[in-house]
């Protein structure tokens, strides 16, 4: 191999890892609050990722091992991708284990196993400015965020409210951080937020196309908007995943045939795998033997 | 009657460069008092209203406002997040064109809630009858509280506008020709509501216009600017039944009788 | 206060700046008194100044010079070099008008208008309307009129809503400028009938009456204001 085939540590060189910890070290020193940074170019275009990429080329170092999922998953195409990014520039140990990972980068999905205070988990998001869509505004927004005016964001649910008798955001659902500043999560969805408060784990936050870098310390209140008498919800699923019987954890739906076929699997594949491993099994695994597109898929299938 | 002015205004400039935008306006204004400013196109009329509503930062002179909290503070003084903290709750600022002071995106209810979500109301169901109480007082049909703005007629509009302005409860209500463009019908109609709720909620109010017929029915005090100055300032009724200055009489003279 | 009004060296003239800063005297020196119980009618030919000189004292024309003194809640004021919060607080408390002609502001139904000052002094709106009705009605004004409002009443009509408003409240001081012009002999018996109430609970009344019979009826003496006219003889 020759001298051009060889990278920094981490892809990125070592005066832009210092740029962006402190870029880092600001976000967390005002939680929720955007700190600009200068975004580099990276070997994926923009919106795939590379707010995310940048934060975990940071901070990572030859003994972390890293998780990487999207949605959820650990095998899917993007979440694959990065792992093998990481895998090649920095050589370090990779896992699909939530509990063995100390950096887990993701994208729109918190793992539904409880994080711990050695982890750190590195969210990848589009648009980072919660009130984008109501004040297009860059200078706008930014006096908002300084003088904390925050009315246009109950606007939002108001109007929620208004059309559909009830808050219809179901991800990307604004939240005060440490009592402060108004924040997106990123396109997760409704049903994580709860995770971010009081969490163990440092939580960052990285746009790559925005330029911007957020973050929430452990042990932060994070709190989702709503009314008083329209308390914020997460969203309930009748049924356990298929697979492995859990409850009370987001489901992806998966489509199994061309019959409308379906079923309602963890979204988090890790943790689904996990279940089945320590033997619990769901409905669609049942004992008395299954072939997934040949028993009546249909019953199962969560209304 | 109250004696202490809510709005002290003191040698009001504004030059931009060696143009006269406005010069050396002092006048002072009580609680419950309605002051038109009156004048052409480029009197100044609407530079004198920016900089007294601190949209405009004057050159020289200062404006005190009387707090809720009995103390004046110097507008030029405060930092901006009083400023704009002011503008939400105790002041109203409507404009000539409502497309100006309104969200045209979000739902009149939404419109009017606003200034009630930003000083911390949280419960959707008081905002909303809230909403629905002043819709019904600026004589907007209540089941049009989900509809936009961009679907109403421009006095519907303007009147949205306004409930938008009052649902704080503001002590002070500037107003950049709150008229101009609407049909006559819809003109009487406004003029009478603005004068109901200055009269029943003890509003004081600053009315830049230049219809003078707007002066006699809504305001208790006058000034005619010209070329920046005021010229001529006093009681409505007598300034415009008993001019003096050549200005002030080629103004009053120049009304089309019907 | 024996005499709530007191009118002292008043000057007043017109410069007409249109016409060249022709300067037009209306009335010269005026100085005289109405005591409370009393109604001065201010005589003299037509264009001599008498409805000028209501409108000085009413703070509607200024005045070049002179004091117009006021008995206001226990103090004097001098009107002529009051400010307008003052003029109007006057206007409210102490001191009503009767014009010669009602103008209206739209969509405002009579009934209101006549209630209007009430209101300002603080009365309920029920209590207000009722003594309006009341005035109305002893002016004989059809009650169908009362919820309109009053642009489209005859002369006579509108003259009478006038009235009711200047005669509702309980100021101190009254002026009335030709206020039976366009009304029948029988609404002017009633008018008169009011003006002697007034004169009777000690107000001051001072007022231009076209009308000799009335003049007779209502005026307890005639201040002829040509003595006050700067032109020596009639316009």
């Amino acid at each position: 191999m020759t001298d051009l085939a060889t990278y920094n540590f981490a892809y990125l060189d070592e005066q832009t890892k210092r740029m962006i910890r402190r870029a880092i070290l600001k976000a967390i020193a005002i939680p929720g609050y955007q700190v600009p940074f200068a975004s580099r170019e990276m070997p994926m275009p923009y919106g795939w990722g590379t707010g995310g990429v940048q934060l975990t080329a940071a901070i990572i170092g030859p003994d972390d091992v890293l998780k990487v999922i999207d949605q959820g998953a650990d095998d899917t195409t993007n979440a694959v991708s990065i792992r093998a990014f990481f895998q090649k520039v920095a050589n370090v140990a990779v896992t699909t284990r939530t509990e063995e990972a100390t950096i887990i980068q993701t994208r729109h999905r918190i793992p539904e196993t409880k994080l711990g205070p050695n982890q750190v988990l590195v969210y990848q998001v589009p648009i980072p400015e919660p009130l984008r869509y109501l004040e297009p505004r860059e200078t706008e927004t930014r006096k908002m965020h300084a003088l904390e005016e925050y009315g246009l964001m109950h606007v939002k649910l108001y109007e929620d409210i208004a059309r559909n008798g009830r808050i219809a955001t179901t991800y990307a659902y604004p939240v005060k951080v440490a009592g402060r500043y108004v924040m997106d999560p990123s396109p997760t969805p409704k049903f994580d937020n709860p995770k971010m408060h009081l969490s163990d784990a440092l939580q960052l936050f990285g746009a790559g196309r925005e330029k911007r870098i957020y973050a929430v310390p452990p042990y932060t209140d994070v709190v989702s908007l709503d009314f008083e008498d329209h308390p914020f919800e997460v969203q309930r699923f009748d049924k356990p995943c298929a697979l492995c019987g859990a409850e009370q954890v987001y489901l992806d739906e998966v489509i199994l045939d061309d019959k409308g076929g379906r079923m309602f699997v963890c979204s988090d594949t890790d943790f689904c795998e996990d279940r089945r491993a320590h033997g619990h099994v769901g409905p669609m695994l049942a004992p008395n033997g299954l072939a997934p597109n040949g028993l009546a898929p249909n019953q199962e299938a969560a209304e | 009657m109250s004696d202490t002015p809510l709005l002290k205004v003191k040698d009001i400039s504004k030059f931009y460069g060696s143009r006269i935008g406005c010069r050396d306006v002092s006048f002072d204004l009580w609680p419950g008092e309605v002051l038109a400013i009156v004048g052409e196109s480029g009197s100044g009329k609407t530079t004198l209203l920016n900089c007294i509503s601190t949209r405009l930062l004057p050159t020289t002179g200062s404006v005190e406002y009387h707090m809720r909290d009995e103390t004046y503070r110097e507008l030029f003084r405060m930092n901006e997040a009083e400023r704009r903290f002011l503008m939400r709750t105790d002041w109203g600022f409507v404009h000539q064109n409502p497309a100006d002071g309104l969200r045209m995106t979000v739902s009149a209810g939404a419109n009017v809630g606003e200034r009630l979500m930003a000083i911390g109301n949280r419960h959707y169901g008081n905002i909303r009858a809230t909403a629905v109480d002043w819709l019904e007082r600026v004589e907007i049909d209540a089941d049009r509280i989900d509809d936009q703005p961009r679907a109403f007629s421009g006095g519907m509009r303007q009147r949205l506008q306004i409930a938008r302005n009052l649902v704080t409860g503001p002590r002070l209500v500037f107003m950049d020709e709150p008229t101009g463009g609407l049909d006559v019908s819809v003109q009487a109609r406004l003029l009478d509501l603005v004068r109901g709720l200055v009269n029943d909620l003890g509003l004081s109010a600053i009315i830049v216009t230049h219809d003078l017929a707007v002066a006699r029915l809504l305001s208790h005090r006058m000034m005619v600017m010209k070329d920046g100055y005021v010229i001529e300032h006093g009681l409505t009724d007598r300034v415009l039944d008993d001019p003096r200055e050549p200005y002030t009489q080629l103004l009053v003279s120049s009304i089309l009788q019907v | 206060m024996a005499t709530p009004l007191v009118v002292s060296e008043v000057f007043k003239s017109f410069t007409m700046h249109l016409r060249d800063g022709i300067r037009l005297p209306v009335v010269a020196d005026v100085s005289f008194s109405v005591a409370a119980g009393e109604c001065v009618v201010l005589g003299g030919p037509s264009g001599i100044g008498k409805s000028s000189l209501l409108k000085m004292i009413y703070g509607n024309y200024a005045v070049d010079a002179g004091q117009i003194l006021v008995a206001h809640k226990d103090r004097i004021t001098d009107l002529a070099t009051a400010d307008p919060r003052t003029v109007l607080e006057v206007r409210r408390h102490t001191m009503g008008y009767v014009s010669q002609f009602l103008r209206t502001v739209p969509r405002v139904a009579a009934i209101d208008v006549v209630a209007e000052p009430l209101l300002a002094r603080g009365v309920a709106l029920a209590d207000a309307r009722q003594r309006a009705g009341a005035l109305l009605a002893q002016l004989n004004l059809p009650q169908e009129l009362w919820q309109l409002p009053p642009a489209t009443f005859s002369g006579g009509e509108q003259q009478r809503v006038n009235i009711a408003r200047g005669f509702i409240t309980d100021h101190a001081i009254l002026l009335l400028d030709e206020p039976t012009a366009s009304l029948d002999a029988r609404n002017r018996a009633v008018v008169v009938a009011m003006i002697e109430e007034k004169k009777k609970a000690g107000v001051a009344l001072l007022g231009i009456f076209h009308d000799e019979e009335v003049r007779e009826a209502v005026g307890s003496r005639i201040l002829d204001v040509s003595r006050f006219s700067p032109r020596k003889s009639a316009a």
